[in-house]
Formats: structure tokens, C-alpha cells, sequence
């Protein structure tokens, strides 16, 4: 084991989540505990209901979405994709996370950042810090090697198979399912933003087996730019502003409909 | 004396770290050169097998439905119909028609496979999860990309959907190793679904101890998943 990374409880819900990183991927697990639920009621009934009120409403900022995960793809050895020009994937979404932070931060968001300068986390890495926080969201920027010049797509994981979710604990592996319809819904609000910006680009947000989306225990989604086979770097440098502003503006649009699961990665669905 | 020695033992100790600094790269070089020499045989030697296999073709030809990339630059794919003399054995029959969608479109435009890729093991477990394994090219030269990675990988899922009905979900492999990603972006460390109402390979393993009272169901089952050499 690593070491232990944990989140502040939700505050109305009072359920806590801990994360524990073990070893390799496969014994990776989120512990979600189901006893956080039980104690939290417990909690709740001994208190008076005026006093419980009067908590969430002294701490409003505290629920809902607020803090926003960049994640820019490669980095360090891995350049991603590279094209013939001698444009790199891994420096442009450095530059795109750059300008969506300061957006995100003028609209109020808290922005965490898996990389700053040119490293190249662990996939698993970079879906624990936003399983870290609560009330977050999780982008992860890529620029594509194909694709129609010009146009920029949202992906969100397809269906997975349903968590085995035993006694509140699911698999590290598992981590997107619970969060799946929000994952979809932040792609639909951003994809429709781009699409309105960038012609060409797909209507609905698509679905891909994305990585580091698997293992993101929050709406997560991946955002990709065609393409690094242009010739000229400045043509894909002057898309990111609008990228910057489409995506922002999603997430704004996604803000509202933010909740944090009832019961965390136990899908609503999962019970027959 | 006393320093005297010393110096002569810090002589011969400096001496010895030399010669391995001057070594060291050397012998590395080697061991690198080895593996590599070897790699290629191996991989040279599953290719030649996995590829035989395509010749002998007593098979009466059928339409094989293949999936590659459509026309239009949106990452889609389009179907196509190809007559092949496919095997009515699913693990041969599922190496024909990957060799056959590696070997790509007469227009090479609409490839979703690098052309260097080959096909080195295929396998389909009892519960309908087959394992293909892939040479390196098929991670070095696909082009790196969430849109191409996925397009690569539907093609294959949807190719074997149509042509091979025992396989219910696909687990890639590239040179025998389980792999993170296949070029950066798709994930390779679980199945992909292929077609959830895929027929039933084999007889549940509980009845195996009354094997001997129904031999029908033996031969069908063995041969079904075993990999046949010829």
C-alpha cells in the first residue's frame, strides 16, 4: 500500500469515502463504507432537524460541484500523438488546461491540475486525485492523431458491467459506473458547446474505452482536438481559446444538475 | 607499509570499476541484440503458423461481413462484404476473418489496423471470452488518438461480432503481455464486449463427471476450444 488518500465528507450525507491505494491496479479498490451511511443517520437522528438545517445552509459552497480536475494527457516520455509538422499532443493540452483553468477560476471553480510541466503521471494517479475530492469533476484533454481538421469531440466510457458492489466496496477498476448518466450528461452539455463552435464535430457526446476515465470515481469525460496532422501549429493554437470557452461554458451549463450519487458506487441500477 | 598497501588496494579496486564501466555497456548491448533476435524469430515463427492457416481453404466460400473505416473523415465504420472460404471451427474461423480485416480494404485509405500488425495467437475461453494477441506493430503504428484507438478496436469487436457468434467479449493482447493501453488511450486492461447473446460454446463443467454417459456432448465441447494446429 502506497498510502491512504482521503475526502472530506459530504456534508448533508455525512458519508465518508476513503480511497486506498494498494499495490497494482487490479487490487486496487475503493472503499466506499457503507457504515459512513449508518453512522450518518444515526447522527442525523440525534440531532434536531433545525440544527441540521442550519449546518447546510452555514456551508452551502461545500455541496455540489465546485472543484474542476484538469488532466492533460502524456506528458514526460510520452509525447501522445505526434504529428508530421512536429506538433505534440503533450504540449498543447498543457497549454489548452492552462487557459481552461483561468476560465474554470473566473467562474468560481477550484481547478487541480494532474500535471503542470512536462511529467507523466500514472493513469492510476491521475484518476485519484480527482477521487480525492468531493464535489468534482474530471477532463481529460487529448489532441487526436485523425479526424476532420478542426472539430473537437467529448467521449464519456461506454456501458460497463456493473460494479459488484459487496458490503459498499467496489473495484478501483470499476470506479466510473456509478457516475456514468452525470459522466454523460457533463459530455452532452460540452459536446453541444463545441458542436456549436467547431462545424463538423459530432452532435452527441461519443463513447470511447478511455483509461483513465475507467477509474474516476466522478463525472468524468475526455475532451479530443483534431488533430496534430496539421501543418501549422497556429491553426490548432488559435482553437484553444474556443475550446477553453465551449467547455467552460458546458460545465457551467452542467453545474445545476451536479449531485453526488446517494449511496457512492453502489449504481442506482445494480439491484435487480 | 600501511598506506602503501592502501594505495595499492585503491589502485586495483579503481582498475576493477573500470573495466566494468568499459564492460558493462558492452554486454548490454549484447543481451539487448539477443532478445531482440530472438523476439523477431518467435514472433516470425507464430506469424508463419497463425498465417498457414488461411491457406488451406477446402472451405466453400461464404460472405464474411468485415468492418472497416467508412468513407467520410467522422470515425466511423462501414461493412463489407467479402467472400472467403471460412472454417466452421469459431477459432479458426475468427483467425481468418482478423487476418483478413488486417490485411485491409483494397483502398488502404480506409484501413482501421496498421498494415504491419499480424494476428499471433487466437483463443476462445468456455465462457465465450476470446484472446487475441497481437504483434508490437499493432501498438507502435497505430496512430495515437482516443478516435483511432476506438476505431481500431470496434473494427475487430465488430468484425468478430458478425462472423464468429461463440464470442461473447474480446481480451487483447499485444505480444502474449497484457498491456495498460493499446497506443496511449484505449483502455486493453479488460474485455470488450462483443455480443452479449453469444451462442453457448460449451457444456457446463458440473455435468463433466457424467461425461462418459453423454459422449455427444464431449467432442463438440473439446473441439471447440482447443486450438486446432493443423
Amino acid at each position: 500500500m502506497h498510502g491512504i488518500a482521503w475526502s472530506c465528507p459530504r456534508a448533508s450525507f455525512g458519508i465518508l469515502l476513503i480511497v486506498l491505494r494498494m499495490s497494482r491496479l487490479l487490487s486496487k479498490t475503493i472503499l466506499i463504507l457503507a457504515g459512513a451511511v449508518l453512522t450518518g443517520s444515526l447522527v442525523a437522528r440525534s440531532q434536531n432537524p433545525a440544527q441540521g438545517l442550519a449546518q447546510n445552509s452555514a456551508s452551502p459552497s461545500r455541496s455540489g460541484l465546485n472543484i474542476v480536475v484538469l488532466d492533460p494527457a502524456h506528458g514526460g516520455t510520452d509525447p501522445g500523438a505526434r504529428g508530421t509538422g512536429g506538433i505534440r499532443e503533450s504540449d498543447i493540452v498543457l497549454d489548452l488546461a492552462a487557459q481552461l483553468k483561468r476560465n474554470l477560476e473566473s467562474q468560481g471553480f477550484q481547478v487541480m491540475q494532474t500535471r503542470t510541466t512536462n511529467e507523466n503521471p500514472s493513469f492510476d494517479d491521475r484518476s485519484a486525485l480527482a477521487n480525492a475530492q468531493t464535489g468534482a469533476i474530471f477532463l481529460t484533454l487529448h489532441v487526436s492523431s485523425t479526424g476532420l481538421a478542426g472539430t473537437v469531440r467529448a467521449y464519456t466510457m461506454p456501458d460497463m458491467p456493473i460494479a459488484q458492489a459487496s458490503g459498499g466496496l467496489i473495484p478501483w477498476d470499476q470506479a466510473q459506473v456509478a457516475y456514468l448518466p452525470l459522466s454523460r450528461k457533463l459530455g452532452d452539455a460540452i459536446q453541444g458547446e463545441l458542436t456549436q463552435r467547431f462545424k463538423g464535430s459530432p452532435a452527441n457526446v461519443q463513447t470511447a474505452f478511455i483509461r483513465q476515465l475507467r477509474t474516476t470515481a466522478a463525472p468524468a469525460i475526455a475532451i479530443e482536438i483534431s488533430s496534430v496532422s496539421m501543418q501549422d501549429k497556429a491553426n490548432l493554437d488559435r482553437m484553444l481559446p474556443g475550446v477553453a470557452d465551449a467547455v467552460v461554458r458546458g460545465v457551467v451549463a452542467f453545474r445545476p444538475s451536479y449531485v453526488t450519487p446517494a449511496v457512492p458506487g453502489v449504481p442506482p441500477r445494480a439491484r435487480p | 607499509m600501511n598506506s602503501k598497501w592502501r594505495v595499492r588496494i585503491l589502485i586495483g579496486l579503481l582498475a576493477a570499476v573500470l573495466a566494468a564501466a568499459i564492460y558493462f555497456p558492452i554486454l548490454k548491448q549484447r543481451v539487448k541484440k539477443q532478445a531482440r533476435v530472438q523476439q523477431t524469430t518467435e514472433e516470425q515463427a507464430r506469424r508463419e503458423l497463425v498465417q498457414s492457416l488461411n491457406a488451406n481453404s477446402n472451405e466453400p466460400k461464404v460472405k464474411a461481413k468485415l468492418f472497416w473505416a467508412s468513407d467520410s473523415e467522422d470515425g466511423t465504420l462501414a461493412p463489407t462484404i467479402v467472400e472467403l472460404p471460412l472454417s466452421n471451427d469459431p477459432v479458426l474461423r475468427a483467425k481468418q476473418v482478423l487476418n483478413t480485416l488486417l490485411a485491409g480494404p483494397v483502398d488502404a485509405e480506409l484501413h482501421t489496423l496498421p498494415s504491419d500488425a499480424a494476428l499471433l495467437a487466437f483463443y476462445i475461453l468456455p465462457d465465450g471470452t476470446a484472446i487475441a494477441d497481437f504483434s508490437e506493430a499493432m501498438a507502435n503504428s497505430i496512430p495515437s488518438g482516443v478516435q483511432s484507438e476506438q476505431l481500431a478496436v470496434d473494427s475487430i469487436t465488430k468484425t468478430l461480432e458478425a462472423n464468429v457468434p461463440q464470442v461473447r467479449r474480446l481480451k487483447i493482447l499485444i505480444h502474449g503481455q497484457e498491456v495498460e493501453t493499446l497506443a496511449g488511450h484505449l483502455d486493453l486492461t479488460e474485455a470488450f464486449p462483443v455480443n452479449g447473446k453469444a451462442v453457448a460454446l460449451f457444456v457446463p463443467q458440473k455435468t463433466a463427471p457424467t461425461s462418459n454417459a453423454t459422449p455427444t456432448n464431449a467432442p463438440a465441447a473439446s473441439g471447440a476450444v482447443v486450438p486446432q494446429k493443423k
